[in-house]
């Protein structure tokens, strides 16, 4: 089994240093990721979703910083790597898919060579064979013609077609692990349903695991063999897709359950969480989710709730998880 | 694109048209060149005669016309002091400011550049500062001044350099430069660095400034992630995205560095066109006066063409 994990994340932590003082956007989350698992993460926006998955790949800008915790990938902590190997690694062996296709690819250079440089970065290829891989990788995730396709600029592209695109240069080396920032939230509905199908699709064949970032826990529910929920900058609930979906133990994540609109209920209005997430520079102390819980008690504003560990394999920071045996 | 050749085409024509109406007029109201020519004492006779050599007698239209048809034919007249044809003289001149704008340009494309992405990269970095604190001195100093402490000491004090003059000139390929020769490089330094100091400071602040804003982008975010290294990131895929701006710097500046030299080659006593220009205002010298700036708008009018064409080749959205 441990031979299986991929990638092990212990006590993360990544922190913002700005001039109003520092935002723990991610804090203390803890994971591990098995060769080929689909991990989704949810939460709300500024919930550390994003920061977790770019720490991974060391790409925190200014004014963030990771300041503890250990990222194991295949053994190694990147953590401790030198830029140097970290470049190798990035595109490589692991690979992003970033939220807003309209902005991930460069204005002024064409697809083709964007895709191309990838190779060139990561494999030892002739000219020639870089271009059939290229065209390879473009049939792969559904562009048609696309051999005349690769001398075309970016803004010749719809937003779904430029997502194929990032997702074939994510896929160009055949990565053991592509992290996906939101990647249909800025697309359509249609579109999204697309993109997600192929990358599962994808993923599926070329047994690569993937780690799911998004706010909608439809997608997750779909695509996510096990769900992370994130609130605050810390880890709140994990467990099986299914039994998260079915069976939620930490309040934060019945709410959000409970504010997806039901197509089968009637419904006048949807059921939003109540209040709004807290202002990352003056936590409250004890538990973050307290003051828009519907079962807090007095130890939860008072002290933080640790990790309990619940039935097959789950998790919540919660003093009263809501795990039914089922 | 040829629809746009030709209505480029056209639109050159038309300025220069009304360039060459406007340098006719003004050359023709700034002083009468005859008392130049003439001694003091010149009898009305011989004032006279000179007038119709010149052709000065005919109605300001009928010289215009004549002017006109004349410049067509790259014909702009006899130097009243030289007693040679106007732009065969601007053309003999030409290369002694073309080889120190050239070094100027070199001198701005490489520094400029390098310090511009350097300062807009790493601008907490203790060298970006200087090279900021280098750029506002050379955007507020005027060049006559900087040229005359560089001869203070580089040449007077240090003796590094010359003090002024082109050195020899070597002929390399058919042409004849002071660029082929030591000695000529020696030369050519000062004034070009001088010419470039502006410059260079104008380009490190526009490479900065975009700098900052690409770095920010998504694009360049995807491109760390696909684990391109440092040095691509900032020369290949940030660059060539504010080089827009800068090439259209890079043109103005190109075109003002040959038609205006005139304040550093008088420093440095360089026998370019600038230095023929400022002596021919003030001998009256209509036809190189008119010829000169003709001249300077056919090549501002070219360079800004060329800027308009490499637009295209940088940034594939642009439609000419």
């Amino acid at each position: 089994m441990s031979t299986d994990v991929l990638l092990e994340i212990k006590n993360l932590q990544t922190h913002f240093f700005t001039l109003k003082g520092v935002v723990k956007a991610v804090d203390g989350v803890s994971f591990e990721l098995r060769r080929g698992e689909v991990l989704g993460i949810v939460g709300e926006s500024g919930g550390g979703k994003s920061v977790t998955g770019f720490s991974i790949l060391r790409l925190i800008e200014e004014p963030g910083k990771i300041v503890g915790g250990e990222i194991l990938f295949k053994g190694t902590d990147l953590l401790k790597a030198s830029e140097q190997h970290l470049q190798s690694i990035r595109g490589k062996e692991i690979s992003m898919v970033f939220q807003d296709p309209m902005t991930s690819l460069n204005p002024v250079f064409t697809v083709g060579y964007q895709l191309e440089e990838s190779l060139i970065i990561h494999q030892n290829l002739t000219k020639e064979a870089r271009k059939q891989k290229c065209i390879q990788l473009l049939s792969m995730v559904g562009i048609p013609n696309p051999e005349k396709r690769l001398l075309d600029y970016p803004h010749q592209f719809s937003g779904g077609m430029r997502q194929r695109v990032i997702i074939a240069i994510a896929l160009a080396s055949q990565p053991d692990l592509i992290i996906a920032d939101e990647p249909t939230t800025a697309l359509d509905v249609t579109i999204q349903a697309q993109i997600l199908k192929l990358m599962k699709k994808l993923s599926e064949e070329t047994r690569c695991a993937l780690i799911l970032i998004t706010h909608d826990l439809a997608v997750v529910s779909e695509l996510a063999d096990r769900v992370m929920v994130m609130y605050c900058g810390k880890l709140v609930e994990t467990g099986d897709t299914k039994d998260i979906i079915h069976n939620p133990a930490h309040p934060y994540t019945e709410g959000l359950l409970r504010s997806i609109p039901d197509i089968e209920q009637e419904k006048s209005r949807l059921e939003p969480i109540p209040g709004i997430v807290p202002n990352m520079f003056e936590l409250p102390q004890g538990c973050k989710f307290a003051d828009r819980c519907s079962r807090c008690q007095t130890i939860c504003t008072q002290e933080e709730p640790p990790l309990f560990e619940g039935p097959k394999g789950r998790k919540a920071l919660c003093f009263f998880p809501l795990w039914k045996d089922s | 694109m040829w629809k746009y050749l030709v209505k480029r085409l056209l639109q050159m024509a038309g300025v220069l048209l009304i360039v060459s109406t406007i340098v006719f007029f003004i050359t023709s109201v700034i002083g009468n060149p005859i008392y130049n020519m003439l001694p003091e004492r010149a009898p009305p006779e011989q004032v006279e005669q000179v007038r119709k050599m010149l052709g000065l007698d005919k109605p300001l239209y009928y010289q215009y016309a004549i002017f006109l048809r004349n410049a067509l034919r790259g014909d702009f007249g006899m130097s009243y002091t030289h007693h040679q044809p106007a732009l065969r003289l601007i053309f003999s001149r030409f290369p002694a400011t073309l080889e120190i704008v050239i070094v100027a340009m070199l001198l701005t494309i490489v520094i400029g550049i390098s310090g511009g992405v350097y300062a807009g990269a790493y601008p907490r970095r203790k060298l970006s500062k200087g090279i900021m604190g280098f750029s506002i001195l050379g955007i507020s100093l005027p060049s006559f001044w900087i040229g005359m402490v560089f001869i203070f000491f580089l040449s007077v004090r240090l003796g590094w350099f010359p003090v002024s003059g082109r050195g020899e000139t070597g002929v390399f390929l058919g042409i004849r430069s002071s660029l082929f020769t030591l000695e000529g490089w020696r030369h050519v330094f000062l004034p070009a660095f001088t010419l470039a100091v502006i410059n260079i400071a104008t380009i490190i602040r526009l490479i900065r400034a975009g700098m900052m804003e690409t770095l920010r982008q998504e694009y360049i975010k995807f491109a760390r992630a696909k684990g391109v290294g440092e040095k691509d990131i900032l020369f290949k895929h940030a660059l060539k995205n504010i080089m827009i701006p800068v090439v259209t710097i890079f043109g103005l500046q190109l075109g003002e560095l040959i038609a205006f030299t005139t304040i550093t080659e008088t420093i440095y006593a360089w026998p370019g066109m600038g230095k023929l220009l400022i002596d021919s205002i003030m001998n009256l010298d209509r036809p190189i006066v008119s010829a000169y700036l003709l001249f300077v708008s056919v090549l501002f009018v070219a360079i800004n063409f060329a800027v308009d064409i490499i637009y295209t080749l940088i940034d594939p959205r642009v439609e000419l």
